[in-house]
């Protein structure tokens, strides 16, 4: 068993256990979006962060990856991890505003404004999709490809996977399209289509224009529209 | 599992030829059991095709029981590892810090219009492929460009003509080998001035040369690696370790070896012509890889000659 002390509250806790798990079980929330239980931790959206140590040493780190160490003090909700945390937020807005699962956070943590470069990306790499494919469907038909800019999750040489059971995992996982196809008149909530669609991922040889797999869905027609727009300019 | 490919979009199929996958079973059996062997496994392969084509991933991934999703994302991860064919030669053009404020993008625009081709393409005749780093550590003597791994320095647009040219004629190493001192040749008979390489037979991922031999009754052919230095070579038949052999030419039947003996085994050295003048002098004798060439006046010096 390890004790740490968590916003002052002193716990004891099973070695190897995240300060994810430690503050779950005190009663601590701590938001979270790439991270999902039965999948292992990933760390890719930062939203969980939370300030560990003292004085000069404090630092930010990922709650979902960080394993508890005896002694450690953790703060889940310190002023400095509040306006980290909204600033991630902020840039998560900036590029894939269109996530109801993202706008709820941000609105839960009062962000009223998005001061970036607005852009309409389908996939926020959280990995989400890549780990449920691989670890609970057992299949791993998707995964990252290439890096930097250019880092997208597909399947390889974007050809049709055979590995794929098109079990739809990885859209009932997917943060980015969640409930996303408000098109351009957000009052106008969702548009359903997708859900009357046979299972998803279905006989589609490529994927070009569309975000998970989908088609129709019109919400990819936003980013289509993004991009010439942006050509034009 | 397997992954077929019915249409391969995008561009990274390569649907013109059929990929000779032999090389790809040796090399898995090399790296066979070792751990991390993933990376080195690719980089074998891009060795022996110069690019990583789809089919040997493929038989990657079914050969060595790792996901298609992990192997597909490592080889697009490093930018080392390319999946559309490159040409004969590489160019590399150093855009970073140091490069750029002496002029780099100026030597990548002329790059870009004499070749006709933008970062990252390959010329229609496979001859060049053009590539953009962000540094190679050799800011001092910048603006840097590299072809087939050889760095020239302190580059002026004036000079790329000549670089190009020197390139395409095999005066710089080839893109087949890292070594200094290998550089294609394309050798004649020198009797009847027919050409010697079999288009049909690599070694080194080079056209072969073809000869005629015989030895002690028996006759079959020869294939040497046009690459200068190195010993690379495949005989038809069983030729003794140690025995000379009778080398002629398979168009003109004219014997080409006996002129010269090998400085270091004194058996008969045969000679053929080489493109650009010079003379290829190489040993009869099965596994001495004693080998000249003798620079008779020319324009093409194979070492350095471009490069200062
Ligand atoms: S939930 Fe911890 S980094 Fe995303
Ligand atoms: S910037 Fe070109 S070598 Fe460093």
């Amino acid at each position: 068993m390890i004790t740490l002390k968590i916003n002052g509250v002193t716990a004891a806790v099973e070695e190897g256990s995240t300060i994810l798990d430690a503050a779950g079980f005190l009663g601590f929330p701590i938001p979270t979006l790439c991270h999902m239980e039965g999948l292992t931790p990933y760390g890719a959206c930062r939203i969980c962060i939370v300030e560990i140590g003292e004085g000069v040493q404090a630092k930010l780190v990922s709650s979902c990856t960080y394993p508890v160490a005896e002694g450690m003090k953790v703060r889940t909700a310190s002023k400095r991890v509040l306006r980290a945390r909204k600033m991630i937020l902020e840039l998560l807005l900036a590029s894939c505003p269109q996530s109801k699962v993202i706008q709820d956070l941000a609105s839960a943590h009062g962000v009223r404004q998005q001061r970036f470069k607005q852009e309409h990306e389908d996939c926020i790499l959280c990995g989400l999709c890549v780990r449920m494919c691989k670890e609970q469907m057992m299949a791993g038909a998707i995964g990252f490809r290439s890096r930097g800019e250019k880092r997208s999750i597909g399947t390889p040489f974007d050809i049709k996977s055979e590995t794929c059971r098109l079990c739809g995992g990885c859209i009932y996982v997917c943060p980015a399209c969640q409930l996303r196809c408000t098109y351009t008149e957000p009052d106008k909530a969702i548009c359903g289509g997708c859900a009357n669609l046979p299972p998803p991922c279905a006989e589609k040889e490529a994927f070009d224009d569309m975000m998970c797999y989908m088609n129709p869905c019109v919400a990819c027609e936003i980013e289509k529209d993004a991009k010439t727009a942006n050509m034009m300019e | 599992m397997s992954l077929t490919a019915n249409k391969p979009s995008g561009g990274h199929g390569n649907t013109e030829e059929k990929v000779n996958l032999k090389a790809i079973p040796e090399i898995l059996k090399r790296h066979a059991g070792e751990r991390g062997s993933l990376i080195p496994i690719l980089e074998d392969i891009q060795t022996v095709y110069g690019y990583l084509p789809e089919e040997a991933l493929k038989l990657v991934v079914s050969e060595t029981g790792r996901s298609a999703t992990d192997v597909y994302g490592v080889a697009t991860f490093y930018r080392a590892f390319s999946l559309t064919p490159r040409g004969r030669h590489l160019v590399c053009v150093c855009l970073g810090t140091a490069c750029h404020v002496r002029g780099a993008s100026a030597i990548a625009e002329e790059l870009k219009l004499q070749l006709g081709i933008s970062d990252g393409e390959t010329t229609a005749d496979k001859e060049f492929t053009l590539e953009t780093v962000n540094c190679l550590g050799a800011c001092a003597l910048g603006p840097v460009v590299v072809i087939d791994g050889h760095y020239f320095s302190k580059v002026r647009k004036s000079r790329i003509r000549q670089m190009l040219e020197d390139a395409r004629s095999g005066c710089i190493n080839s893109s087949a080998t890292d070594s200094s001192s290998m550089f294609p040749v394309t050798v004649n008979c020198p009797v009847c001035k027919g050409g010697l390489m079999d288009e049909n037979f690599t070694l080194d991922s080079l056209p072969a040369i073809q000869l005629s031999i015989s030895s002690a009754g028996v006759s079959g052919r020869l294939r040497l690696s046009s690459l200068y230095g190195s010993p690379e070579c495949a005989v038809e038949y069983d030729v003794p370790a140690g025995s000379a052999v009778e080398v002629s030419c398979p168009h003109c039947k004219a014997a080409l070896s006996g002129a010269l003996s090998c400085s270091s085994c004194a058996a008969p050295m045969a000679s053929l012509d080489v493109q650009g003048g010079a003379v290829l002098h190489f040993c009869s004798r099965r596994g001495c890889h004693n080998r000249s060439l003798d620079l008779t006046p020319s324009s093409c010096l194979p070492e350095g000659g471009g490069a200062k």
